[in-house]
């Protein structure tokens, strides 16, 4: 198989630059102040939006600008901005999968409508809006768990339950939500539905006030009776928990470009740091315990980097390889990132310890990674699993 | 409105350092980048196409490598680039390159159409010399105004507001017209996912003395009166120190304790 995308292009090489120079001259400025509010800084969101990053890999034929080529360069700039577009990503990203065309079309026109004033909640946005909505209060890596149910009535299903931790639910245009259509099936039983969170019965729960990621807004759903036409399920009945499980893959790959993005911006910091602060008469850089943690940050990045690049590569190319080793990118990046983080906050000392200086946020950004998107934990599960499958013995 | 922006590639001064020997610019190793006045300019026209509709192109005159600061205009929503470029354009002082642009604005208006408003940065911050824009104007015979920060599209004319010494001046100028930028409350906007990609590939014709026909006496070093006698570095200024006290009163007494304690007075 040809994987030509894991050398990046000169193309790509000019996106990533175009992409670190708006973070770094747009968003990061202003990255602290939003952070502290637990706001989204929409202004900078909308000029990302602008400039076509927003989900831009919704095929061209849909009017998207299909590729994605900046997620590392736009988290650098906020991590919890970053999310906040790329949950839009993951929010449409089932109906990408295994929606129809009427269904893709529907989405784009959504996401990429560009109108102010368009939601009366939130006088700000421009762009629509999407979320994935798959967790539960007792259903998170466990999918089979889901309570939501969905009840078929004539030409429509009629959608009862709770989502939790949902990313980007208050801004939502549409959900993808996970329902059951008979608890007695299990994963058999569950099925993806579009839903238009403009609808009757759909309400939003109070904000989260997270640790991290400040920018990124996270509610619950709550759906009370709420009617969906049956054109509005995405596959089949019971296709549910394959599609999700095959968008999570797909964005498990985008996650270690991600982590890979906080770690930078760690870095960068620390590394200018080392060499402007002088003690006994020397930068700090100078004495070895210093100079060896900015040495194995960089291998961090650069093995993350590399192995985020090849994930990705499988991804496009189709391989099935990349199911197997998303979960190990996922895991090495989020846990590789927990370091690189701590030893930024370790080299700036005490003034890393301190709002002033941008290290403690992305320490505090940083965490989320080893939780979402199915927690480390349940990586190594998968991980593990699947190296007792390929290597099992005879008994 | 067919806008046509002026635009030159500098060394980005900030990476700028000095020959500590020679006393000139150190230009091995410095990126290139769109001058900040042109980028301005650039603005300008989008924002003036953005409203009334048009078109906007965008003229530099440098060597081959200019095409990448070119590229970037052209991401941002220029419709079109040239570049002027000849060996016998080289080492051009203002007055023989603003003859030269002017020539290559008559010969484009050939190929795309009269321009209403030529937009230039007031200067660039390489050479500093703010002479170019103005000078285009002369060989053109158009009327020029200096130093703004906003242009409005009329029926043929803008309003143009000025930065001036004591304040702004709102100027109302037939077209076509040039204009030189200075610094605006804006800057130049982000380019596109799209713009960048279809830069990449956009096709930047090049405008040479074949084209032109120019008599060589009057373009590159021959056609070029001004003699470098010398450059050095100035003396760093002290930085001063900025009195603002609640009242112009309380300013003044400050004033004079600082000056007396300094036994200046």
């Amino acid at each position: 198989m040809d994987y030509t995308g894991y050398i990046i292009t000169e193309e790509q090489k000019d996106i990533r630059d175009m992409v670190n120079e708006f973070a770094t001259r747009q968003i990061m400025p202003r990255a602290a102040e939003f952070d502290v509010k637990g706001e989204l800084d929409w202004e900078s969101y909308n000029k990302a939006c602008e400039m076509g990053l927003l989900c831009p890999d919704i095929p061209e034929q849909y009017g998207g600008s299909g590729m994605d080529a900046m997620t590392s360069s736009i988290i650098r700039g906020d991590a919890g901005l970053g999310l906040t577009l790329s949950g839009n990503g993951l929010g449409i990203k089932p109906i990408m999968l295994a929606g129809n065309e009427q269904q893709k079309q529907r989405v784009a026109d959504i996401i990429l409508s560009d109108k102010p004033g368009r939601d009366p909640r939130w006088p700000q946005k421009r762009f629509g809006f999407a979320a994935f909505a798959l967790t539960e209060p007792d259903a998170g890596s466990d999918a089979g768990a889901c309570r939501t149910t969905a009840e078929k009535a004539g030409d429509e299903y009629i959608l009862n339950g709770r989502k939790c931790f949902i990313t980007n639910a208050p801004y939502a245009d549409i959900f993808t939500v996970i329902a059951t259509i008979d608890r007695s099936l299990g994963y058999k039983g569950l099925t993806m539905f579009l839903v238009d969170a403009h609808a009757e019965g759909v309400s939003i729960g109070k904000h989260e006030d997270k640790m991290g990621i400040r920018q990124s807004a996270t509610s619950d759903i709550i759906l009370e009776n709420v009617h969906v036409p049956a054109g509005n399920r995405i596959g089949a009945e019971g296709q549910g928990f394959p599609m999700a499980m095959k968008t999570l893959e797909q964005g498990r790959a985008a996650i270690g470009s991600a982590c890979c993005g906080v770690m930078r911006a760690a870095y960068e910091t620390a590394i200018k740091y080392a060499q402007e602060r002088t003690t006994m008469g020397k930068p700090i850089y100078k004495n070895q315990g210093i100079l060896f943690k900015l040495a194995d940050m960089q291998i961090a990045i650069e093995t993350t980097r590399q192995f985020g690049l090849y994930v990705a590569a499988l991804v496009d190319a189709k391989d099935p390889q990349a199911s197997v080793l998303g979960p190990i990118a996922k895991t090495y990046a989020s846990d590789a990132l927990q370091k690189v983080v701590t030893e930024a906050v370790q080299i700036l000392g005490g003034y890393g310890y301190m709002r002033d200086y941008p290290v403690e946020k992305l320490m505090r950004d940083a965490k989320i990674f080893q939780i979402f998107e199915g927690t480390n934990e349940i990586q190594r599960m998968i991980i593990g699993n699947n190296g007792i499958k390929a290597n099992r013995i005879k008994n | 409105m067919n806008i046509l922006v002026c635009a030159k590639q500098v060394p980005d001064t900030t990476e700028i350092r000095i020959d500590p020997v020679k006393h000139t610019l150190i230009r091995d190793g410095v990126p290139s980048i769109l001058n900040p006045f042109d980028s301005y300019a650039l603005e300008m026209a989008l924002r003036i196409r953005d409203s009334v509709g048009g078109r906007v192109t965008v003229l530099s005159m440098g060597p081959a490598q200019a095409k990448n600061m070119l590229r970037e205009c052209l991401s941002v929503g220029a419709d079109k680039a040239w570049l002027c470029t000849d060996r016998v354009f080289g080492g051009s002082d203002t007055l023989a390159t603003s003859f030269i642009l002017s020539s290559a604005v008559k010969a484009l208006e050939e190929r795309e159409g009269k321009f209403d408003l030529i937009l230039c940065g007031k200067q660039a911050i390489d050479g500093d010399t703010a002479q170019v824009g103005p000078e285009i104007a002369e060989h053109l015979g158009y009327p020029q105004v200096t130093y703004a920060v906003e242009i409005a599209a009329g029926d043929g004319s803008v309003t143009v507001k000025r930065e001036a010494e004591n304040g702004w001046e709102q100027i109302l100028v037939k077209t076509p017209c040039l204009i030189t930028a200075t610094k605006p409350a804006f800057d130049l906007r982000f380019p596109t996912l799209k713009g960048k990609m279809n830069a990449r590939k956009a096709e930047i014709p090049h405008l040479t003395n074949e084209e032109l026909h120019l008599d060589v006496s009057r373009t590159g070093l021959k056609g070029s009166p001004t003699k470098v006698k010398s450059t050095f570095t100035p003396p760093v200024k002290e930085g001063g120190v900025i009195i603002q006290e609640d009242s112009d009163e309380q300013s003044a007494r400050r004033a004079v304790a600082q000056l007396s304690t300094a036994h200046i007075i």
